[in-house]
């Protein structure tokens, strides 16, 4: 939304883009830079790394001169722990029991703790979908895609 | 010129309904119907997931299915808009104003109707335009050097970043970064690795898939995990009768559709104003020049009409610089430029020539495709409707499987899962700082040609910068460039007045908490 600026973020984003910018060319200083007739990896590694720190700083700096009423929360107003929890755990899960232990574990945990992260989603809910999406993948991907992903590692299905 | 172009065409409609390709079009326009309806999937999303699943298919097919999952989204699009009030997809977000109240008062069949007859005109004029510029823009780009290239890829980068939604400064950075996030990998000239922090997994690069998946799946599902309305269905019941709009009716739409198409096509040649700008322009335009612009809001069957064709126009239209110039003009198409190049073919002005399968089959395709979905949409409304009572809390489980399994299936990796979630989670920290990160695809795609041009235009040169300006055409091309900056800095400083018209409409606009970036 152009004109709502939110100041306090602002200052926020501003930093993250310096902090990526400068990174940048610390370790795009690490390879050969050459000249500009003959430039080297590092070239544009590091300006370009510069030329972000410089929009993070006037990204900070536009938000300094605005004065729109700020608001300094980074987190929105009901931050949702859980549900992100869910979120990041579910492909996390995936892939632990994906290469332990094959693809029905994998994607079963994974629509299924995905899923409790919503309010209303029960365990119950949660796993009728979670064997619907299973059953659906399966047939999909392993008999009639075939991707090389054993269904039960150490069971031959 | 018009004999070779329809001696073209017909050997495009050869490809096209060869019964393998044919068949990949229509499950493309289905599936992308599908999402198109169901609130919380994009295209983009669609399409990554898609993307690992044609790796062994020849490339034709894999690239009409593909783009049929865009245009196909839209024709979803509207009926989430018309019928719930829910902007779903960015493009349609403005049919809502007129579509809902033409639902309240029972006339919701008949907008939908339009949406229909509107988005098979802008579909048909986007691709005749299609047809005869993108061979005209080919012969200017085939004389270009690595130098005007570089300059022409600085236009479109630029231009991707600031006429978006958002703040122009943010979108440049978002821009730069994705440029860094394309440094990543081995070096094409030296070969050394760079940006890798030695996992061997990242020599060959980010994959596009992770990067897309990530920030347009988790970290739009992060953003609106219960976080989104209640949908209403009280309206939603629409039968295949109350589809044929009256005599009446389509005479008051029928210039707004004209309107709206051309609009639309104009739009679709500026780099960076996609499909959205181009309905909320056409919107804004006919408002202004409606002798009863008051009826705008409480359902004028116009304000259904102009916006849908200017979208579905714009839609096709899109396709003409990515496909002749290999300058992808939004997230979509940097995302099928990224299909094109893992298929093995170098966009770019000599595309049309050297796989001339793939251009002419894709607009033959385009017809076809369009045609199916106008098949499509008649009969199966009543499903599409059920679709719609599909709550959120089931969707976003599967789509999280399916993004799991698709970019795994990419590269039968566990690796990229990882990445995948890495960019995710931070692709949510920038959401939250009121970052788009639309561009960031955009940069990450068009980064390793741009460094390669830039570096060997100042090879030729001999490391003289002056040589961008030297060159006429790069020197017009960056002036473009100095315009769109200065144009943004005119903005700034005349904020309040300019931006109030902007916020009028778009205040008018339901707010949606998800999806917002899926187009």
């Amino acid at each position: 939304m152009r004109g709502s600026f939110t100041p306090r973020r602002d200052y926020y984003a501003g930093a993250l883009m310096l902090v990526l910018g400068v990174g940048a060319a610390i370790a795009g200083r690490g390879y050969k830079f050459g000249s500009l007739a003959r430039m080297g990896p590092g070239f544009m590694p590091v300006v370009l790394g510069i030329v972000l720190a410089l929009l993070g700083l006037l990204i900070a700096g536009t938000a300094l001169l605005s004065t729109k009423p700020d608001d300094s929360r980074f987190l929105p107003a009901n931050p949702q722990w859980f549900g992100w929890l869910c979120i990041i755990g579910g492909p996390i899960l995936f892939i632990v029991l994906g290469s332990s232990a094959g693809m029905i574990p994998a994607v079963f945990a994974c629509v299924f703790v995905c899923a409790l992260g919503d309010n209303s989603g029960t365990v119950k809910s949660s796993a009728i979908l979670a064997s619907g999406i299973t059953l659906f993948g399966v047939l999909l991907f392993h008999y009639l895609l075939s991707i090389p992903f054993p269904l039960l590692r150490g069971v031959d299905l | 010129m018009i004999s070779t172009a329809i001696t073209d065409l017909w050997y495009g409609f050869g490809i096209a309904l060869e019964p393998h390709n044919l068949m990949y079009c229509f499950l493309g326009v289905l599936v992308g119907n599908l999402v198109g309806v169901l609130p919380g999937m994009g295209p983009v999303a669609t399409i990554s997931i898609l993307l690992p699943l044609t790796f062994g298919m020849p490339p034709v097919p894999a690239i009409l299915m593909l783009s049929g999952v865009y245009y196909g989204a839209q024709y979803g699009g509207a009926i989430c808009s018309i019928l719930l009030n829910l902007p779903c997809h960015p493009p349609h977000a403005v049919t809502c104003l007129d579509g809902f109240p033409m639902t309240k008062q029972g006339k919701g069949g008949t907008a939908l109707g339009i949406t229909i007859i509107a988005a098979f005109v802008g579909a048909s004029f986007g691709i005749t335009e299609m047809i005869f510029l993108a061979p005209l823009l080919v012969k200017m780009a085939l004389e270009f050097g690595p130098t005007e290239v570089c300059s022409l890829m600085l236009v479109g980068l630029l231009a991707g970043s600031t006429l978006a939604k958002g703040s122009p400064l943010k979108g440049i950075a978002m821009t730069v970064l994705g440029l860094l996030i394309g440094i990543v990998g081995s070096d094409i000239e030296t070969g050394q690795p760079r940006f890798t922090f030695g996992i061997t997994e990242l020599f060959d690069g980010v994959e596009i898939i992770a990067l897309a998946l990530g920030l347009f799946g988790i970290a739009e599902f992060m953003n609106s995990i219960n976080n989104t309305e209640t949908v209403d269905m009280r309206y939603a019941k629409v039968g295949i009768t109350d589809m044929f709009p009256s005599k009446a009716d389509l005479k008051l739409a029928f210039w707004p559709m004209i309107r709206g198409t051309v609009l639309g096509s104009l739009c679709a040649l500026i780099p960076g104003t996609g499909p959205t700008i181009a309905s909320f322009v056409s919107y804004a335009t006919e408002k202004k020049i409606s002798k009863h612009p008051e009826r705008f809001g409480h359902g004028a069957i116009e304000g259904v009409a102009c916006p849908e064709a200017s979208t579905h126009s714009s839609v096709q239209g899109d396709f003409i610089p990515t496909m002749s110039l290999g300058i992808p003009g939004d997230t979509v198409m940097a995302l099928l430029l990224g299909a094109l190049i893992i298929h093995g073919i170098v966009p770019g002005p000599q595309l049309i020539s050297q796989h001339a399968d793939i251009f002419w089959g894709l607009i033959a395709s385009f017809w076809i495709g369009n045609i199916l979905l106008v098949v499509l949409n008649v009969p199966m409304i009543g499903v599409w409707v059920k679709l719609l009572s599909i709550p959120y809390r089931y969707l976003y489980p599967s789509a999280m499987f399916f993004v799991c399994i698709g970019v795994y299936a990419a590269n039968n990796d566990m690796f990229q899962v990882g990445e995948t979630l890495v960019i995710g989670v931070f692709g949510y920290v920038l959401l939250r700082l009121d970052f788009h990160p639309a561009p960031i695809l955009l940069g990450f795609v068009l980064g390793p040609r741009f460094e390669e041009n830039f570096r060997r235009s100042l090879l030729i040169s001999r490391g003289d910068l002056l040589t961008f300006i030297e060159r006429p055409i790069s020197a017009f091309f960056l002036f473009i460039c100095v315009v769109l900056v200065a144009a943004q800095i005119y903005v700034w400083l005349r904020k309040p007045k300019l931006i109030a018209a902007e916020q009028a409409v778009e205040a008018a606009v339901p707010r949606t908490s998800y999806s917002e970036l899926a187009g």
